[in-house]
């Protein structure tokens, strides 16, 4: 820092086109966003800022309260889900032969080079009625059936398995949703997971393997233990994409699956209530920021321990 | 060897990419003693100990632990334990946890495992540091923990994966009589792996000498000192002149030097002579009587390298032959007695003077 007082006009070369674009771009919009969310709507693209707390005080109302209490228990769950599955992946990564190594990672991050619309489409042509998974359990009903046939016990095959396939029903629903909204952000978690696990020690685990615990305790009272920085930060950074995720519970979701961020576009864009939309855009920051100061707090916890 | 605790069969570990770290070694090493495993880097001693702990597998042979093969026995069903050559001290855990972890995962009753660990801890004088956590302890401390928690759970060999490579030299020579003592008191049987021959020398009772992956010598340290059976271990171990000579009826010459040393068994041919620093005197005037089984050479000082106790006179002999010798510096200025281009006369016992066939 005092190298940079000392030369202002490197200072400002350097940092003069990012200040520009943060304030230009982010800070100004933000600003105007705060203000609409104290403002009410007096014509069709008027919006007069009066300091009025309305929209905010609507934004406690109970259908909203219980969209909001939805998106978070549902981006609970799905970076819960996101651990589950992480946790496992970056382990295989970490203790890969070196020459798999950046192949799996590529595997891991190659979603990212596909636009997110094009892989939910994607995912839309997997779980439909006709789609890839209905296939495959269609193929599994025809063999059983088909096995139940050769054994001469075609009605009672038909009697467990029923007269005739069904297709499962995944899409459009709560569980789609969940389903998508994994999909979309394992690669937050896994990363995290990969750096803080490929950054411990490994006679760490030998030392535990030699001194007489078995591979599951070790995984729970050593790897777990060390490598929880890593998942505190998986989590945040799993959980704030997927609290605000618009896009895949509007083309997953079914008419109940609606998340927080899709009334907030429908503010903005159908019901043409910015100020309202402003409000719930603010709420959805505060309870981010919430999350973030969650983590700061347990972090301090941590560390203190560790001194103590 | 009715007495031997590890014993190693035909041992062999090829990594892929064919590496041969360990090739075809076979040792058995005695309850209750302190073994080394002395080599350079890469000579597959640590592997050689990975094996016993079951962290690596090995490509051939066996390894029998009280008699019991161990191929296929996981590192936590193996009676050994072992000191890590980072300490492996966990850090999320204080050091009383760290030393009962061991015995957690055995099962110990509690008022049994506060025992133990309180013994632990007394043995390795850490008493009172239950409640520290490791990035509070020094590195010789952690080392201690380390120690601790592998010898809570009495092991029948405690395998230690280069000890004091990363103490500092004061430390490393206190710890050396530590460990010595440790192991003395408590009779468990210590495996050590060293690249130092001075540690290993000092501390154990036996020396397995590796190179490249196969056992040049086992010997206990002053047998390995005194007799080496080749070049590689007589330059390993400690330092040596080695002077390149021709054997013909009994007797070595060395270039321009007259007869060096005596082998009556060994045939005629080239041959090399090895001698220990301290066992040659350095004479600055001519020898009145040299005696019927001594030699002497004649050089011009080169380098006169003072070490406190004792200086290291380095002179050449001509024909490309450097000798050093050890002079102690017993009395006090001994040392300026010799000066660089001093001429001096080199002189030994022949009896002194090892012949190497190699």
């Amino acid at each position: 820092m005092e190298s940079w007082r000392s030369t202002p006009r490197v200072f400002w070369a350097v940092f003069s086109a990012p200040s520009f674009w943060l304030v230009a771009f982010f800070l100004i919009p933000l600003s105007l966003i705060w203000a609409y969310s104290f403002g009410e709507k007096t014509g069709i693209i008027d919006i007069a800022v009066t300091g009025t707390l309305d929209n905010y005080i609507r934004a406690f109302e109970p259908v909203y309260l219980q969209i909001f209490t939805k998106s978070l228990w549902i981006a609970t769950l799905s970076t819960l889900i996101c651990l589950a599955v992480g946790l496992p992946v970056a382990l295989t990564i970490v203790y890969a032969p070196p020459k798999a190594k950046p192949w799996l990672l590529l595997l891991v991050i190659l979603p990212f080079w596909t636009n997110l619309l094009i892989r939910t489409y994607a995912l839309i042509a997997v779980l439909r009625t006709r789609g890839y998974v209905n296939f495959g359990l269609e193929w599994l009903y025809d063999q059983a059936s088909w096995l139940f046939q050769i054994v001469g016990l075609g009605g009672l095959g038909a009697a467990i398995l029923g007269e005739r396939f069904e297709p499962v029903e995944i899409l459009y629903n709560n569980g789609a949703v969940l389903i998508g909204l994994v999909y979309v952000h394992l690669p937050f978690m896994v990363l995290p997971l990969y750096a803080a696990l490929e950054r411990l020690d490994r006679s760490y685990l030998e030392a535990s393997l030699d001194l007489g615990a078995g591979q599951f305790q070790t995984f729970w009272r050593v790897i777990v233990p060390l490598a929880m920085p890593g998942i505190v930060s998986g989590l945040i950074i799993t959980f704030i994409p997927t609290l605000g995720s618009f896009l895949t519970p509007d083309l997953l979701g079914g008419p109940d699956s609606t998340m927080i961020a899709n009334i907030i576009e429908r503010q903005f864009k159908s019901a043409n209530d910015w100020p309202f939309g402003s409000a719930l855009s603010f709420m959805l920051m505060y309870l981010t920021f919430g999350a973030l100061a969650l983590r700061a707090f347990l972090g301090r916890g941590r560390s203190s321990g560790l001194e103590a | 060897m009715t007495d031997a605790i590890i014993e190693i069969a035909d041992i062999s570990k090829a990594f892929p990419g064919g590496v041969r770290a360990v090739d075809a070694v076979s040792l058995s090493i005695r309850e209750g003693e302190f073994f080394a495993l002395l080599g350079p880097s890469g000579c597959g001693k640590t592997t050689l100990l990975r094996m016993i702990a079951g962290f690596e597998t090995p490509t051939e042979g066996a390894i029998r632990i009280d008699g019991v093969d161990m191929a296929g026995t996981a590192p936590n069903r193996r009676p050994v334990n072992m000191v890590f050559q980072s300490y492996a001290v966990f850090p999320h855990m204080s050091v009383a946890e760290n030393v009962a972890y061991g015995l957690k995962m055995d099962g110990v009753a509690k008022p049994e495992m506060a025992r133990r660990v309180e013994d632990a801890l007394a043995l390795v004088r850490l008493d009172g540091f239950d409640g520290r956590k490791p990035d509070q302890l020094s590195g010789g401390q952690r080392q201690r923990v380390a120690l601790a928690r592998a010898l809570v759970k009495r092991p029948r060999v405690l395998l230690l994966d280069e000890p004091l490579s990363a103490l500092d030299a004061k430390l490393r020579e206190a710890m050396q009589l530590e460990l010595v003592n440790l192991q003395k008191s408590v009779g468990i049987t210590f495996v050590v792996v060293t690249h130092d021959q001075d540690e290993a020398l000092s501390m154990a009772d036996r020396i397995a000498v590796m190179e490249t992956g196969q056992v040049r010598q086992l010997a206990p340290p002053a047998e390995l000192y005194e007799h080496p059976n080749s070049r590689f271990v007589a330059e390993f171990i400690g330092k040596m002149n080695v002077i390149e000579a021709t054997a013909s009826d009994g007797v070595l010459t060395g270039p321009g030097l007259g007869v060096i040393a005596r082998a009556p068994d060994l045939g005629d041919g080239p041959a090399s002579v090895a001698l220990r620093p301290e066992k040659i005197r350095l004479n600055m005037a001519p020898t009145p009587a040299l005696g019927k089984d001594e030699a002497e050479i004649e050089g011009t000082v080169t380098t006169v390298s003072y070490h406190g106790a004792e200086s290291h006179i380095y002179v050449d002999a001509g024909e490309g032959v450097l000798l050093s010798a050890t002079v102690q510096n017993a009395e006090r200025d001994a040392a300026h007695r010799v000066k660089r281009g001093d001429r001096a006369r080199l002189c030994w016992r022949l009896a002194d003077a090892l012949v190497l066939k190699e």
